[in-house]
């Protein structure tokens, strides 16, 4: 059984409550990190190796680092709760289950970026985690955990919950920093970077629950000793959430060592194809990372096997990899049409594209359309071309990766699928009736040496 | 006329203490949310620019954020909007059946509502419960694993708790 | 003592200049001037938080500075992009660059109605420059062209929505220059619009400014006197005494006639200085201005076509140059043209005007 950080304790019976957590050692952490060096809580990050877990991977505590501190402005920390991304649904589960490890943490986070005053921005859908969050601050507040003078270490600090209101852009971090203040969720044009001009032009840290989460077990078993858990640059564990055509979807904790074959066949992950169908592609890391066959995801096309961890899920970069993502991992069943989840996926970023720049505002659509006259037998083989050459035609052209998020699903579909792509066009009406199947996508590759 | 109780107006000073001074406008997605309970689920001109007038900000301003967000109505609604995801992972387990078998069990299509003004169909993105499609929301709540039979439930149970 | 400026290098298409502290590259480009100055359909260089949004304006930066040679990863907008000490740029000298704006100036034309034979902003459109260069003979899109509903801005405004490419400088005008905004970017995504939301007037002063600065034929004059085509108008720079603004402007005229009043744009094709409500729409009299000459039209586009400054006045009367025949050019341009046949609404077709739209409309009349 791996090594849980986070979830260990999301069972406990009344963990949501305050008095509950800290009978299990909650909060350890705050007393341990109001006690240190702002600057040394940083450094303890750096040390633990932690990649943010919002999608990007960068690492959090180089992020802190960059933190601009000019005399007599505030600084701000925001939890990123938007989550948004397709196959997505880890933050929510922390959240909903273990609350208070996420006030912990971002209290702890708090202190070492000097932040008093904190926002949680959560997705406006999640209606029902605002009052167990608001509940959660009020008890800690009760405690001493929040308010002013917190244990008497003279540190004052209140965290809000703010609503958003259904837009995935808002994930996107300037676009959160514009929502928080009110306005449309349009990223801004970088520079400047929040770390010098965010919220309210104050300088501003942007972080994922799951990364701000991870922050207490690095305080409290100390940046090294977290280092240790995983490999190489994937330190400690990472929540997958795991839906699509299997037996047990859900959210997973996973130490970063296991291999892609065992998270999906083990029976304590995803248990293997629902229906006892066969495996066809994945998207390891939400949908905008490249989907991958099932010969590519379960090793790489050195032959080797593939890693839950960021370095082997991008193992062989978009040609024949795919990312870690923000772990939302969908799995397709050999009945699942490729070209028809693509579809779902430019419909997607057609509707979230803020519409401020136009590669994207007007490429997504013209994607989303092709890919319906495909999918509905009506395609040419110039399409395919022609949604090959919008894509690359977006991507990285735009304000904000969202641009590059919607032409990147397209791309590896095209890359990898190209055949069930081709088969709708030679098939107007069939495809209409059936879907092309496995065919080779699972067959043992030969490995180029 | 549109104008909150005495009760909301706290909860409205309440929300707007959460920021910086001068920095009310940060209020404004927590207040139309607020005004959309309030006022009937949807947001009229009206209602947005008396929530205008409440932040001291120029109505075009809440015109701009409320037709940004896919969560606030600029039409009336029915008492129920059933919202059910078609993004990918909610259409590999057959979140398409669902929506078909909603409109002809109600006989509207996406967009529309029921003569009764009880429900309203919209079709939505990914709401981020993914592992537990497929799935709708109504109001603030997820209905998770969603059947046929299941929704027949949640239909009996709205027109049972009228 | 005051601090010396500093100078920074900077290489654009081989040619190397200095510029001081804060330029961009778009700006630094335009010290060079000539074709390595990248097109800006978004950026406005007197509106604050301009720029960025059409991607028009993508260059390459091969070396980043001196104290960082590496390249940048991606593209950059040139005109949100600060120059660095050593930075060397490339624009039309980089093949990336150029199949990218391909691309771009595609997407804006995408969706765009190409109702140019209609357009009151035909001959000084930006879009219409962009599209002769980059553009491509034939669209490959072959979908329905996006429509909206139609919005009535007042009586001084007019807007046409499917010819705008959304790049926000009218929001910037109404915010910065004047004193109310009543219109703004409604929707997102490809569904965004300029709109007010209820039926609202643009009225109050220093608004017509947004006429100016829309790079397309969105935003026009109402009270443009009779739609005639630019380039059979001809531009004097006149001034008037006025309390509002500085009463500067370019007299659009025909004969005596003052058709329509914008402000005096520079080279890149910005307004020098914003003019008043009143100056714009209601002056529409030679007698209300002093003429100071023919304005000096920099663009190359059909406006100069004119070439009004160095022409000969022509000794004969135009009774006499027609002989009799009516001078049809400069009348109702509805009679001799089909293509702008009034009962054609060319921005409400879906997809390409063909010739069967304007045959089948001649069958009907
Ligand atoms: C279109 C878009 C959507 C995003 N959505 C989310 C999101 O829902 N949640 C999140 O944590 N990060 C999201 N991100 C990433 C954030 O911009 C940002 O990198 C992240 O919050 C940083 O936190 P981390 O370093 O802890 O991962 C998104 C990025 C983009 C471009
Ligand atoms: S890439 Fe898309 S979402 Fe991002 S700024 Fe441009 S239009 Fe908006
Ligand atoms: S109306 Fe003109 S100025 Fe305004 S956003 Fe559209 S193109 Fe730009
Ligand atoms: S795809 Fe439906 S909830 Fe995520
Ligand atoms: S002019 Fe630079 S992006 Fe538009």
């Amino acid at each position: 059984m791996a090594r849980k950080l986070l979830l260990e304790k999301a069972h406990v019976e009344g963990i949501r409550h305050f008095d509950v957590y800290r009978r299990e050692g909650g909060y350890a952490a705050v007393e341990k990190a109001l006690k240190m060096d702002p600057a040394a809580i940083v450094e303890e990050v750096k040390k633990s190796g932690l990649r943010g877990r919002g999608g990007a991977g960068f690492a959090t505590g180089l992020k802190w680092s960059f933190l601009a501190k000019p005399e007599g402005v505030p600084r701000y920390l925001v939890c990123n709760a938007d989550e948004s991304e397709p196959g997505t649904f880890k933050d929510r589960y922390l959240m909903e289950f273990i609350p208070h490890l996420l006030i912990e943490g971002l209290i702890v986070s708090s202190f070492a970026l000097g932040s008093n005053r904190t926002y949680i921005y959560i997705r406006g859908e999640y209606a029902w985690i605002v009052g167990i969050l608001e509940q959660a601050i009020a008890e800690a507040k009760q405690n001493g955990f929040l308010g002013k003078n917190i244990l008497g270490t003279g540190f004052d600090l209140e965290i809000y919950v703010q609503r958003g209101a259904g837009a995935y852009i808002c994930g996107e971090e300037t676009a959160l920093i514009e929502s928080l203040e009110g306005k449309r969720g349009n990223p801004r044009i970088k520079p400047p970077f929040p770390a010098i001009k965010g919220l309210w032009d104050c300088p501003t840290v942007v972080n994922n629950v799951e990364t701000l989460a991870a922050v207490v077990p690095i305080m409290n078993l100390g940046g090294e000793e977290y280092a240790k858990i995983g490999v190489g640059r994937s330190t400690g564990t990472k929540l997958i959430s795991a839906c699509g055509n299997i037996n047990k979807p859900g959210v997973y904790e996973i130490d970063m060592t296991i291999s892609v074959e065992e998270f999906i066949y083990s029976d304590e992950y995803c248990g293997g194809i629902a229906n006892g169908k066969k495996l066809k592609a994945c998207i390891p890391g939400g949908s905008s990372v490249p989907i991958l066959p099932a010969n590519l995801l379960l090793k790489t096309a050195k032959g080797e096997t593939r890693y839950m961890n960021y370095e082997s899920l991008s193992d062989g970069g978009f040609a024949t990899g795919s990312m870690m993502g923000s772990g939302g991992f969908i799995v397709l069943d050999e009945d699942q049409c490729i070209v028809r989840h693509t579809l779902t996926l430019a419909r997607f970023y057609r509707h979230e594209s803020c519409g401020q720049c136009s590669p994207c505002r007007e490429g997504t659509g013209w994607m989303e359309k092709i890919l319906h006259k495909i999918e509905s037998g009506k395609g040419a083989m110039s399409d395919i071309d022609l949604l090959w050459d919008i894509q690359r035609k977006i991507e990285g052209n735009t304000i904000c990766p969202l641009g590059d998020a919607a032409a990147w699903p397209v791309a590896a579909a095209i890359r990898h699928f190209r055949d069930e792509f081709e088969w709708h066009v030679n098939n107007p009406s069939l495809c209409l009736t059936q879907n092309y199947g496995l065919a080779h996508y699972a067959d043992e590759l030969s490995v180029v040496a | 006329m549109v104008k909150f109780s005495e009760d909301k107006i706290k909860e409205v000073e309440a929300i707007i203490a959460r920021y910086p001074q001068g920095k009310q406008k940060s209020a404004l997605i927590p207040l139309l949310h607020l005004a959309q309970e309030e006022f009937g689920g949807w947001l009229s001109a009206e209602t947005m620019d008396y929530v205008a007038s409440l932040l001291s900000i120029e109505s075009i301003e809440v015109y701009e954020v409320a037709t940004f967000y896919s969560m606030f109505n600029l039409n009336p609604v029915g008492k129920h909007v059933l919202e059910v995801c078609q993004t990918g992972p909610c259409m590999l387990k057959g979140s398409d059946d669902i929506i078909g078998y909603i409109k002809s069990k109600l006989g509207i299509g996406v967009g529309e509502t029921t003569a009764d003004g009880m429900f309203t169909l919209k079709t939505v993105e990914c709401l981020g419960a993914c592992g537990y499609a497929p799935m709708m929301q109504m109001g603030m709540h997820y209905k998770e694993h969603l059947t046929p039979a299941k929704v027949d439930e949640i239909i009996a149970n709205c027109y049972n708790h009228k | 003592m005051a601090e010396e400026i500093k100078k920074l290098k900077v290489t654009i298409d081989n040619i190397t200049l200095e510029v001081p502290q804060g330029t961009t590259i778009l700006q630094a480009a335009r010290m060079i001037g000539g074709d390595v100055v990248p097109p800006a359909m978004c950026y406005y260089s007197k509106l604050q938080g301009s720029g960025g949004k059409c991607r028009t304006c993508l260059v390459e930066v091969s070396k980043g500075s001196e104290a960082d040679p590496r390249p940048m990863p991606k593209l950059v907008a040139s005109c949100r992009t600060g120059v660095m000490d050593g930075m060397e740029v490339k624009n039309i000298t980089s093949p990336k660059v150029i199949d990218a704006r391909n691309g771009v100036v595609e997407f804006l034309l995408l969706n765009h109605p190409l109702d140019c034979p209609i357009c009151d902003q035909a001959g000084e459109c930006h879009l219409q420059d962009l599209g002769y260069e980059h553009g491509k003979e034939a669209t490959r899109y072959e979908f329905k062209r996006r429509t909206f509903d139609k919005h009535d801005l007042g009586p001084y405004i007019q807007l046409h929505m499917t010819r705008c490419i959304l790049c926000y400088r009218c929001v910037f005008t109404a915010d910065q220059v004047s004193n109310k905004r009543v219109h703004g970017v409604l929707s997102r995504g490809d569904h965004a619009e300029i709109a007010t939301y209820i039926e609202k007037s643009l009225d109050n002063d220093f608004i017509g400014n947004v006429i100016d600065v829309c790079p397309v034929g969105a935003l026009t004059d109402k009270t443009f006197r009779f739609k005639n085509r630019v380039w059979f108008t001809k531009p004097v720079n006149a001034h008037r005494d006025c309390k509002c603004c500085s009463g500067k402007v370019t007299l659009w005229q025909r004969g005596e006639e003052v058709l329509r009043v914008t402000a005096r744009k520079n080279q890149w094709g910005e307004v020098e200085k914003w003019i008043c409500n009143e100056c714009r729409f209601e002056k529409k009299k030679v007698s209300d201005w002093v003429i100071e000459g023919p304005t000096h039209v920099n663009r190359h586009s059909v406006i100069s076509q004119g070439h009004y400054e160095k022409m000969k006045k022509p000794t004969e009367t135009f009774s006499k140059v027609h002989d009799g025949r009516k001078p049809k050019l400069l009348m109702d341009i509805h009679s001799v043209s089909e293509v702008n046949d009034p009962s054609i609404d060319l921005s409400a077709i879906n997809g390409p005007a063909t010739s069967k739209v304007f045959e089948h409309s001649k069958k009907q009349s």
